[in-house]
């Protein structure tokens, strides 16, 4: 008995940060095994065994799971289920594609974006947009969630896990893979970055943004915007981070002229460590900041971007 | 919004179109389908809900409801909490002084009286409406009034779609015309239209000015030890004292709620006065702070209500239609009630109309219903308390406490007011002073537990306006903010607004006025206060606005 | 063809929403209540393929309290042509669960013959987002979530999907459950005219009994409580001081 772990794989690499997260989430649950669904999955499977914590790794190495279509991948997890006590996977958009499917065919409630595990039975989750956290008990035999990573440390290396083949299921050849658009900017993508610079309409106008965007590649960061600094027109809408926009949990969150509407606040207060810079000393953002700069950005910002 | 003439819009005839879901506009549609189940009567609500834009004390005296629903306890009304305990304070900054209950006119007792969520009566009154076949559509502003010569023939309601630039977006719908043979204006204090109405026919004409105040509420759960159910707890006195006239309301409702309300007359000259912050400083008064103190605020508004009282009440009656509850201005100041009284109108309007309907008249002007909210229970409600207002706002609170209470106290015993009837002076805007005969005030920071900052209040109204539309907040003349009110009242919007609507933006080389509808919450002080009567507020889109749940 | 579009009343997302002091769960009482915006989206998306020509009826479906009547009678304003409401739970208070839900919808969608679900990617109170899939798994049809866009032809969809760091686009075959995505379109208002046209439009009443169901939950919920506030952080003086700590944690 132990936890089946769906290795997050893109590209034919594992995503070795937001499994060895979840892997963190799962170990107290008992062994675990990770699965490794993909054309070329072997390179994955390798990475996946030095995962500290990881005892066995599966690999499904075809053409079928390559693109993490969810009819064949939830094929797979449900042919090898048998034996699990829970079925796992971190919350990535691919694996809430799946898993929902996987809980339904072995007649389960699925538990999505569990940020703590109890225990067997017992997870925390937020609902309400993480307006409120849920205790729930599972009283289905097996257990298929998904872990929201955020909150977890991922599992360090030295781990030493066999690695052995699984055997493919039928695939019920329900859709087909067409093409990827992959996002071309050389930023971060704003909801999974490490970092975030944000800039809100203390900036002041379109031009001026470019200082929170070199700031922002200084730290390797990606860029957001308040809902206000949206509405002024001086950044685009998929910029923009709060309630009504992107929900963000960085590492590091630079909110830049923001005076922190709750709109906003909403969108980015489970990032680790939080600093703003303000000229306001009143400004709400402060209220929330792990750190906090008062005074003009403008002086500010070319000063720290140059001190990084 | 304006809307566009040349659309082509559908039209519904109705007999009777009612423009708002609240107290005076559901009980005349309730009154109405009792006296004739086959009369048609439509009620169109801006608020996403019934109940949603409704913001009250509130201590209900139930004379209208029992008038309208005598049998309103075995209906399951949302009316349980009886007041239990009835008391006055004056204010010091440490400390207070109880007023005997001996010592208050009999008028002023809230025996009987029952502590209320308005919001959750109207939401109960909406569906007893609907049990009689009235037909209610929430989130349908009326934004324009359809004119047939002098006559109002009804509302165009439903309008939604422009683009900031108020052309048609890609969602456009034009929304309908409503016709009725008559059409009920309960939009409240300062409605759109109501505005529109009575200025067009000179409604106001021979009538004191209207008088207003700003009220701001919070609703409170305190821990359970402190609370009190029944409770009613009034205070005046600090923290405004010379500064504006006004008062505190601590209301114990039930499930340890608290409603925790400040009312700031809006006659206040001092342009540096921020009646948001004064409320917010109320609170750490030692006796209010003792009661929330390990409690939680969940939730915040504000609404402005009408103080002009009996001397300010205008025209009611108009060719095709009337105004109701404070459309016309039917708050009772020293009780600070006027549901019973927006109920009574309601109640009176129905029957003024439905005889009319009976007897075949239609689009005229229903000189009985006038008649009938003078002559009858409304009027002897507002009479008898007509100086209290106009004395305080000339002698202050303590004088006015005596001479005033004096006067209620001979009214109450005798029918008859011994100062006559004092006038009530300018508008609240032109009592507006400038910002160099006054000191700014300055107001301590919110602690983030008791006291909170404007834009963490507003998200507690849980307002929100579709941002791709024009601004339903229009400037008569662009220039005026910067070019006027900033140099001379030091632009008086940045702070009586409880919203946090408008700013003065110092980001380039010269300061500009910026306007944030989102946050609007729909109280229309800026209609009111704006010393040079600049704003001009019209209904954003149906739905907007905030979206109160037992306000 | 018929496309299936099921709609869940939900706290509207204008409301914060309010833990209950006793931990009990969230205060629904007195609370504006709405159609889930995804589901609009769903609405909106099955209406412009019937306005395409490429289906023949819309059929909305809610499952839960009595009260969502007034969800199903917006859906069927925008343009759905009629309304199914599946009463399983008495109390607003009461969840249905993603996999209940999914098994009264497999059977409504036998029963009506539909060819295509369009659905929610998740409802906004119980952030699941879970019934689309569980549906196709009960069904045994292939599934798209998450959609920005779809086409339709040949009895297939093509449906671009929103995912992690881009754009896929995949085929499916038809019938299918897709899910909805934010950026999927801009769903329509419900007219004036429209709502009072919508009180003549079919609406049935069913219960989860009359699909063999048992709504039970899977789920016990234990507690639910708020999440911690941040605590006020450190004023720094100088940029010297903001960098120094942004080094000394190690985030920079």
């Amino acid at each position: 008995m132990g936890v089946l772990l769906l290795g997050e794989i893109a590209n034919g690499d594992l995503n070795r940060d937001a499994t060895a997260k979840a892997v963190t989430a799962l170990r107290p649950l008992g062994d675990i095994t990770v699965l490794c669904a993909g054309t070329g999955a072997r390179g994955a499977a390798t990475a996946a065994a030095s995962i500290d914590g990881v005892a066995q790794v599966l690999v499904a190495d075809h053409e079928q799971y390559a693109h993490g279509l969810a009819e064949p991948v939830a094929a797979l997890l449900v042919s090898l289920a048998a034996g699990f006590d829970h079925i796992a996977a971190p919350s990535t958009a691919g694996a809430k594609n799946v898993m929902p499917r996987v809980a339904a065919l072995l007649d389960v409630m699925v538990i999505p974006d569990v940020s703590a595990v109890i225990d067997a039975q017992k997870f925390e989750r937020p609902v309400y947009a993480g307006n409120a956290i849920q205790t729930v008990r599972s009283r289905d035999a097996q257990k298929v969630l998904t872990i929201r990573t955020a909150g977890f440390d991922a599992a360090g290396d030295g781990g030493t896990a066999t690695i052995a083949d699984a055997a493919s299921a039928d695939d019920p050849a329900l859709s087909s893979w067409q093409s990827d658009e992959v996002a071309t900017s050389d930023r971060p993508e704003l909801t999974s970055a490490a970092r975030v610079v944000s800039g809100g309409r203390g900036v002041g106008s379109k031009e001026n943004f470019a200082i929170i965007e070199t700031l922002a590649d200084k730290l390797g960061a990606a860029v957001g915007a308040s809902r206000a600094a949206v509405d002024a027109g001086y950044a685009p809408n998929d910029w923009q981070v709060g309630q009504t926009g992107k929900v963000v949990a960085p590492g590091l969150y630079v909110a830049v002229g923001i005076s922190g509407a709750i709109q906003h606040l909403a969108g980015m207060k489970d990032s680790k460590v939080i600093v703003a810079i303000n000229k306001d000393e009143e400004a709400p953002i402060l209220q929330v900041a792990d750190y906090s700069l008062v005074g003009d950005l403008f002086t500010i910002l070319p000063d720290l971007t140059q001190k990084l | 919004m304006s809307g566009h003439p040349e659309i082509e819009r559908e039209s519904m005839d109705y007999d009777v179109v009612i423009v708002g879901a609240g107290p005076s506009g559901l009980s005349a549609a309730i009154r109405l389908k009792q006296i004739d189940p086959d009369l048609s009567v439509v009620v169109l609500e801006k608020g996403s809900e019934v109940g949603a834009h409704i913001l009250s004390g509130a201590v209900l005296d139930p004379a209208g409801l029992d008038r309208l629903i005598p049998d309103w306890r075995d209906r399951g009304a949302p009316v349980t909490t009886e007041v239990v305990d009835d008391n006055f304070f004056m204010l010091g900054a440490a400390g207070q002084v109880r007023i005997p209950n001996a010592l208050m006119p009999p008028l002023m007792n809230n025996h009987g009286n029952f502590i209320v969520s308005m919001g959750n009566v109207c939401r109960w009154l909406a569906t007893q409406a609907e049990e009689l076949g009235v037909e209610i559509f929430p989130g349908m502003a009326a934004s324009r009034v359809v004119w047939e010569g002098g006559r109002v023939k009804g509302v165009v309601a439903g309008e939604m779609g422009l683009a900031s630039d108020g052309t048609p977006g890609p969602n456009y719908e034009p929304g309908m015309e409503l016709h009725g043979k008559y059409v009920f204006i309960a939009e409240g204090a300062r409605g759109s239209l109501a505005k529109k109405i009575i200025a067009a026919l000179k409604l106001a004409q021979g009538h004191d000015p209207q008088k207003f105040g700003l009220g701001m509420k919070e609703i409170w759960e305190v821990r359970p030890e402190k609370f009190r159910k029944g409770r009613v707890v009034h205070t005046m006195g600090w923290p405004l004292g010379r500064n504006a006239g006004g008062g505190s309301f601590i209301y114990h409702f039930e499930n340890n709620q608290v409603l925790v309300g400040f009312v700031v007359h809006l006659n206040y000259a001092n342009p540096h006065l921020y009646p948001y912050m004064e409320f917010q400083r109320f609170k750490h008064h030692p006796m209010v702070a003792e009661l929330l103190e390990g409690g939680r605020r969940v939730s915040y508004g504000a609404r402005a209500i009408t103080e002009g009282g009996w001397q300010a009440l205008p025209d009611l009656a108009f060719q095709g239609g009337v105004l109701l509850g404070c459309s016309g201005g039917m708050v009772n100041v020293p009780r600070i009630k006027g549901n019973h009284n927006a109920m009574m109108s309601g109640i009176e309007a129905a029957e003024a109309a439905a005889a009319a309907i009976a007897s075949g008249r239609e689009g005229d002007r229903l000189a009985e219903y006038d008649a009938a909210v003078r002559g009858g229970a409304i009027g002897a409600d507002l009479r008898a308390v007509r100086n209290v207002k106009p004395v305080w706002s000339r002698l202050g609170l303590v004088a006015s406490l005596m001479l005033g209470g004096i006067d209620m106290w001979v009214a109450n015993l005798t029918g008859w007011n011994p100062l006559g009837t004092w006038h009530h002076g300018k508008s609240d805007a032109a009592a507006t002073g400038k910002a160099a005969d006054f000191a700014p005030i300055d107001y301590p920071r919110p602690d983030g537990r008791l006291s909170f900052d404007r834009l963490t209040s507003v998200a507690f109204s849980f307002t929100n306006h579709e941002e791709s539309q024009p601004c339903h907040l229009r400037l008569k003349d662009p220039a005026v903010p910067i070019a006027v009110n900033l140099p001379q009242f030091s632009e008086p919007a940045q702070r009586y607004c409880p919203a946090g609507v408008y700013e003065v933006v110092n980001d380039g080389p010269t300061p500009r006025f910026q306007i944030n509808f989102q946050n609007c919450v729909h109280c229309k002080t800026c209609d009111i206060k704006d010393p040079s009567q600049n704003i001009d507020w019209t209904t954003p889109q149906g739905g907007d606005g905030p979206n109160y749940p037992n306000m | 063809m018929k496309i299936l579009v099921p709609v869940k009343r939900v706290i509207d997302y204008n409301v914060k929403p309010r833990v209950k002091p006793d931990g009990s769960g969230v205060d629904l009482a007195d609370v504006k209540m709405s159609m889930n915006p995804f589901d609009e989206i769903a609405v909106e998306e099955a209406i412009r393929l019937k306005e395409q020509g490429v289906a023949e009826e819309v059929i909305v479906v809610s499952i839960g309290v009595r009260q969502a009547q007034e969800t199903l009678r917006t859906a069927l304003a925008m343009g759905a042509d009629r309304a199914i409401l599946v009463v399983a739970a008495d109390d607003v208070h009461q969840t249905t669960e993603p996999l209940a839900i999914a098994k009264i919808l497999a059977a409504v969608a036998a029963e009506q013959g539909a060819g295509l679900v369009i659905a929610g990617k998740q409802a906004i109170d119980s952030d699941m987002g879970a019934t689309g899939q569980m549906l196709a798994a009960l069904l045994g049809w292939g599934q798209a979530t998450f959609a920005s866009k779809i086409a339709i032809a040949g009895g297939r969809a093509t449906v671009t999907r929103e995912v992690d760091g881009g754009l896929q686009t995949i085929d499916v075959a038809l019938p299918a459950v897709i899910t909805t995505d934010l950026r999927l379109n801009e769903p329509r208002y419900a007219s004036l005219p429209n709502i009072m046209k919508a009180k003549k439009k079919p609406l049935e009443e069913k219960t989860a009994a009359d699909y063999g169901v048992d709504p039970a939950p899977r789920l016990e919920i234990l507690a639910t409580r708020e999440p911690q506030g941040r605590a006020a952080g450190v004023r720094l003086a100088s940029v010297d001081e903001l960098v120094g700590k942004l080094k000394e944690i190690g985030v920079v």
